[in-house]
Parts: C-alpha cells; structure tokens; sequence
C-alpha cells in the first residue's frame, strides 16, 4: 500500500512538472524553429503577402495542435466527455477546468512562434512592402510606371541583390520602416498575451475560488482513477496469466502422465521448489511438445480450479460439492447491479 | 511526525530559494532577450521616438507582468486577500508583507532591461537624435527646419548613404550616448543605495511587526501546498477503495449468478486473491465494458 501511494505521489506530483516541462520544451524548440528554418520571400507581387502570412499563422496553428497531441490528459478529457453517464454525474466544471489548462499550455509555443516572427520582421516585411507608403518614402515619383509595375518593383525590396527600384524608393528606408512597424506589433503582442495572462491567474482567485478548487480535485481524482484502473488491470492481467500458463502446463504434464507410460513423479517430498517449478516437464521431448502445443493450441481465456487429480482437493473442507463440477465453456450471462 | 518535520523544512527553505531562482532566471533572461534583438531604428522623424521609447518601455511592463505570473506567491497573496473571514481573522500587514516581496521581485528584471538599455545607448539615441539642438554641431547645412529634422532623425543610422561619413553624425551619437549612459549609470548607483538603506535600516522600525508577517506569509504558503498534498493523497485513497468496491461488486455478481467452486488449493490462492474471481474472457471483456459504461458512484 505504501509503495503503490509512493508511487502515485511520485506520478502525480510530476504530471504537473512533466506537462510544464513538455510546455517548455515545445516553447525552446519553436524557437529554434524559427531560427533554423531558411526564410526565403518570393518577392512577386501576389505571392508575398501569402507565404508572408502563411509563415506567421500555419505553424502556430500546427504547434497548437501538437501541444494538444503530446498532453496525455487529451484523451481522458475525450473519455470523461463521451462516457455514459450512468451512475455517476458529470460536472461540466470538471471538464471545463481540464480543456483550458490544456489549452493554456498549448498556447505558449504558438505565441512565442509569432512573438519571435514579429521581433525578427522578415514575414511582415516580406507580406507588406508592396504596400510602403510612397508619399511619405519614396524618393520621387516615376510617371511612367503603372500601379502594376509599381507592385513588381516593391514586391523586390526583401530581396537586395535582385532590387532595381533605388530611385523609386530606397531599399534601407523601406525595409528599416517595414522592421520597425513589425517590432512595435511583436512588443504590443507580447504585452498583450502578459497581460492575459496576469488577468486569468489574477482574477481567478477572486471570483471562482470554491469552484475552482473542486474542479481541480476532480479532474485530478478522475486523472489518479483511471491510472490505478489500469495498474490493476495490469496486475490481473498478470495473475490471470500465471495462472494460464501454470494450468497448461500442468494438464500437458498429466496428459503425457496418461498417455506416455511414464511413471508418475516419484520425486522425493523433499527436493523441495526446483521439482515442483518444473511441473512434471523432465525431459527434452515432453518440452518440445509442450511448446509446439503452446504455438499450435494455446489454451483457451478460461481458467478452472485446480483439477481433483491430487484427491485431497475436498479434505480441508470435509463437506462434498454443493453442485457437480459443471464444465464452465459456456460464459455466465449476469446483469450487474453494481 | 519526523517526515512532516522534514517536509516542512524542505518547503519552508525551498519556497524563497525558489522565487529568487525565478527571479534570477528573469534577469538573466532580460539580458539575453535584449542582446539578441536586432535594434533598427526607422529614422523617420515621427517614428523615432514612438520606436526608441517603445523599445524602453514596453519589454519592462511585459518582463513586471512575467515577473508577476511565475511567482506562485502572488496567487496565494490574492487568494487570502479576497478569502471570506470566517473563523480566521485577516491580518493586513501579512497581505501588505507578501504583496511587496512580490513587488520587489518582480521588479529586478524590468530595472535590469531598463538600466541595459541606457547603458548600450541605442535607444536613447533613437528616440532624441530628432530633439537635438542642431546650433551645437557644425556640420549640418543651413537648410530648412524640416530638412534638418530630417537629417537629425538619420543620425542612428550608420549605413544610410547621407550619413555615412558624416561627422557630425559621430558627434550627436557620442553626445547622446553619454548622456544615456550617465543616466544609466545613475539610475543603477540610487537603486543600489535605496536597496541598501531598504536593508540596513529596516531592523531600526518594526522588527517585530517584521518578524511576524514573515512567519504568516511562510505559514500561508506552506498551509497551502500541504493542503494540496492532502488533496492529492486523498484522492489516491478515493480512488483505491472505489476500484476495489467495483471489482468486489463485480465478483459478488459472478458467485450469484454462475457456478463457481469454492476456493481450494494453497498455490492458486493468493493468486486468486489478485483475480478478485474473475478468471475467464468473457468476465473481464464484462468488467471492462462495466467500466467504461457505468463508473460506479463517486
């Protein structure tokens, strides 16, 4: 009981430290995503706002997701909406404290994604330097060029070496300009997402305390539940399986008992464990059948009680069967009230 | 009782040493964020200021808000602040005593992002090259107000083709660079004696009012991540006892309804003890489905 409670402290108390640390991870790694990922602006007129954009917003989006995916509470979020109810209620408290601290830890990566592309300014002046302004900028304007051409020329400012529109605009004040207004919506995000983030952990404590605590406490007893379900499962599994295994050996070994003319174990009561480990199994022919007959046939998910062959099997209670041992191949039908 | 000795230590020696690490990390994290962000000054009359102040001001309020939400004390300042009174009373000064250890924490990484930023000068010049009185520098034309204003805005920018080898360039950039880090300087010398005299003086008044709101802030905390470990605990046994009712529940079904032989032999026993009687496919495909579509009362 207390290495199973040490245990489940240990799991608990780092689930919390485990998901944080999965939440850092991500953050650091989008990060260097960014820095490892090779921006190249197209520099046409139509394609710039799109890859501009599309390398602001998709992999946020995608990040999201992944955090959602890696958060193991995902499924037991699922699990808890979608069972039966059943006798047991659902709170919708419980499962809407679960959603938002997995969304909350989902976010952090896609925001310092976009937090990071804002500061470094290569998307917004990749997406927006067809749209300079040319009054305040531009050196002087060239009659000669229509709105489309214009476009053509701009579109080329992220890309220095292939930029031949210098009397039109220059290249350093345009990209300076374009840096300088993407920094200033990478800070003011920034500020917005802390300040968010201070009013939802501030504002929590004043209004929803009671509540909070209780959906808390549920969602991590339903979280504890189904990981001692499964441990006991586990341990069934496992005794289940010992037993299997133990009864097929033992109805190969009385098999060959019957079958071969072998004498029946005259083993000594007192060679003790290692002739009982070894169930009547002693020679190389007897083990290769009991393996062929274990990939051939193996027995069936049914257990059944020692067999009557020791013939002691009733002295310790003195009493006969109430009922003659009825071969159990049918499964039971019941109908629970638990 | 000796481990509840040794967790309370462990708490009380790990909650401070853990803030200050926090509070420590942010700092750091000041630094690092500041050296790798790539200043560019748009030198453009009206933007330069907006831009060098911003640059100032904005990543400090941003660095307090941060500062703010890792220190888990602020949440439980909070909470015993708007905690109804009950059967305890609220002492205001143990709010006011955790409200401004958390202040002052929160405080170290702004001043440092502040204080880094006047000393590297960049920003300072940015925002002021614009404000400059251009009488003091020889070097810029005669020209129009607007025209000289203009000029005076590119000063930040070294690689802008007018500016490149201008001297007075060099001259306004030095000249504002030293008062930005004069100030920076300054600012750093009061904030050190203010921290000092804060430290030195503050045994002189109040020492006792002192040493109690300390022990109360430490005895909040600690009350409340233990409260947390009870809940933790609990819920393990709640959880223990209400699979073990389920899986009994459900060996009392199978002896009801089908033929099950009474226990017997020593080297199955403690084994079926595990099996809970449940010893066939059928039975655990039931108790599993049992389970998922009827979890037993909470």
């Amino acid at each position: 009981m207390d290495k199973f409670r040490m245990v489940f402290q240990f799991l608990q108390s780092n689930q919390e430290s485990f998901m944080n640390g999965i939440c850092g991870i991500m953050a650091l790694a989008s990060a260097q995503m960014y820095s490892a990922f090779d921006f190249n602006c197209p520099c046409l007129p139509r394609y710039n706002l799109a890859y501009g954009l599309g390398i602001l917003l998709v992999p946020p989006f995608i990040l999201f997701l992944l955090g959602f995916v890696l958060n193991n509470n995902v499924s037991m979020l699922a699990e808890e909406w979608r069972r039966p109810r059943g006798q047991r209620g659902k709170d919708p408290a419980v499962l809407r404290y679960m959603f938002c601290s997995m969304a909350q830890r989902a976010m952090i990566a896609p925001v310092v994604w976009v937090s990071v592309t804002l500061l470094d300014g290569k998307c917004i002046t990749c997406a927006f330097c067809t749209s300079v302004p040319m009054e305040t900028l531009g050196n002087a304007s060239h009659p000669g060029l229509s709105q489309g051409e214009m476009k053509q020329v701009l579109a080329r400012i992220p890309c220095k070496e292939i930029y031949d529109g210098q009397e039109l605009i220059d290249n350093e004040v345009a990209v300076r300009y374009l840096r300088c207004i993407s920094q200033a919506l990478g800070w003011c995000f920034v500020l917005l997402m802390t300040t968010l983030a201070f009013l939802v952990r501030s504002l929590r404590p004043c209004f929803t305390q009671a509540a909070f605590l209780k959906s808390r406490y549920w969602s991590h007893y339903i979280d504890i539940e189904r990981k001692l379900f499964d441990e006991t499962c586990a341990e069934h599994a496992r005794s289940f399986a010992k037993v299997c295994i133990q009864q097929f050996f033992e109805g190969m070994s009385t098999d060959l008992a019957d079958t071969c003319c072998h004498p029946p174990r005259k083993a000594p009561a007192d060679v003790g464990e290692a002739a009982e480990k070894l169930l009547g199994i002693t020679d190389q022919g007897t083990m290769n059948t009991a393996l062929k007959s274990w990939h051939r046939c193996k027995p069936p998910l049914h257990l059944h009680p020692p067999a009557l062959a020791s013939g002691n099997g009733w002295a310790g209670d003195g009493q006969p069967p109430a009922h003659p041992p009825v071969p159990r191949r049918e499964a039971a039908a019941y109908y629970s009230r638990v | 009782m000796d481990r509840f000795r040794m967790i309370f230590q462990y708490f009380q020696s790990n909650s401070e040493s853990a803030m200050n690490g926090i509070c420590g990390i942010l700092a750091l994290a000041s630094v690092k964020m500041y050296t790798c962000f790539d200043f560019s000054c748009p030198c453009l009359p009206q933007y330069n200021m907006a831009y060098g102040l911003g640059i100032m001001f904005v990543p400090p309020v941003a660095l307090f808000l941060c500062g703010l939400i890792l220190n888990r004390q602020s949440v439980v300042m909070l909470e015993e602040w708007r905690r109804p009174q009950g059967r305890r009373k609220k002492d205001l000064a143990v709010i006011r005593y955790m409200c401004s250890s958390i202040i002052e924490r929160a405080m170290v990484a702004p001043v440092i992002w502040i204080i880094v930023t006047l000393l590297d000068g960049k920003c300072l010049i940015c925002a002021f090259s614009g404000s400059v009185d251009p009488e003091k520098f020889v070097g810029f034309p005669n020209a129009s107000p607007v025209q000289v204003q203009q000029l005076l805005a590119k000063v930040p920018c070294k690689d802008d083709e007018l500016m490149r080898n201008n001297t007075s360039r060099k001259a306004v950039s030095r000249y504002l660079r030293c008062w930005s880090q004069a100030l920076g300087w300054s600012i750093l010398l009061i904030l050190i004696i203010a921290a000092f005299l804060a430290r030195w003086l503050r045994p002189c008044f109040n020492q006792a009012t002192l040493l109690q709101a300390r022990h109360w802030s430490n005895y909040i905390d600690i009350e409340q991540k233990i409260f947390e470990e009870t809940c933790c605990e609990h819920s393990q046994l709640f959880a223990h006892k209400c699979i073990l009712h389920f899986f009994e529940s459900m060996r009392q079904e199978i002896k009801l309804h089908s033929f099950s032989l009474p226990r017997k032999g020593e080297g199955v026993e403690g084994e079926e003890d595990l099996l809970q009687g449940i010893t066939d496919q059928d039975q655990v495909n039931k108790l599993l489905k049992m389970w998922y579509y009827e979890k037993p009362p909470l």
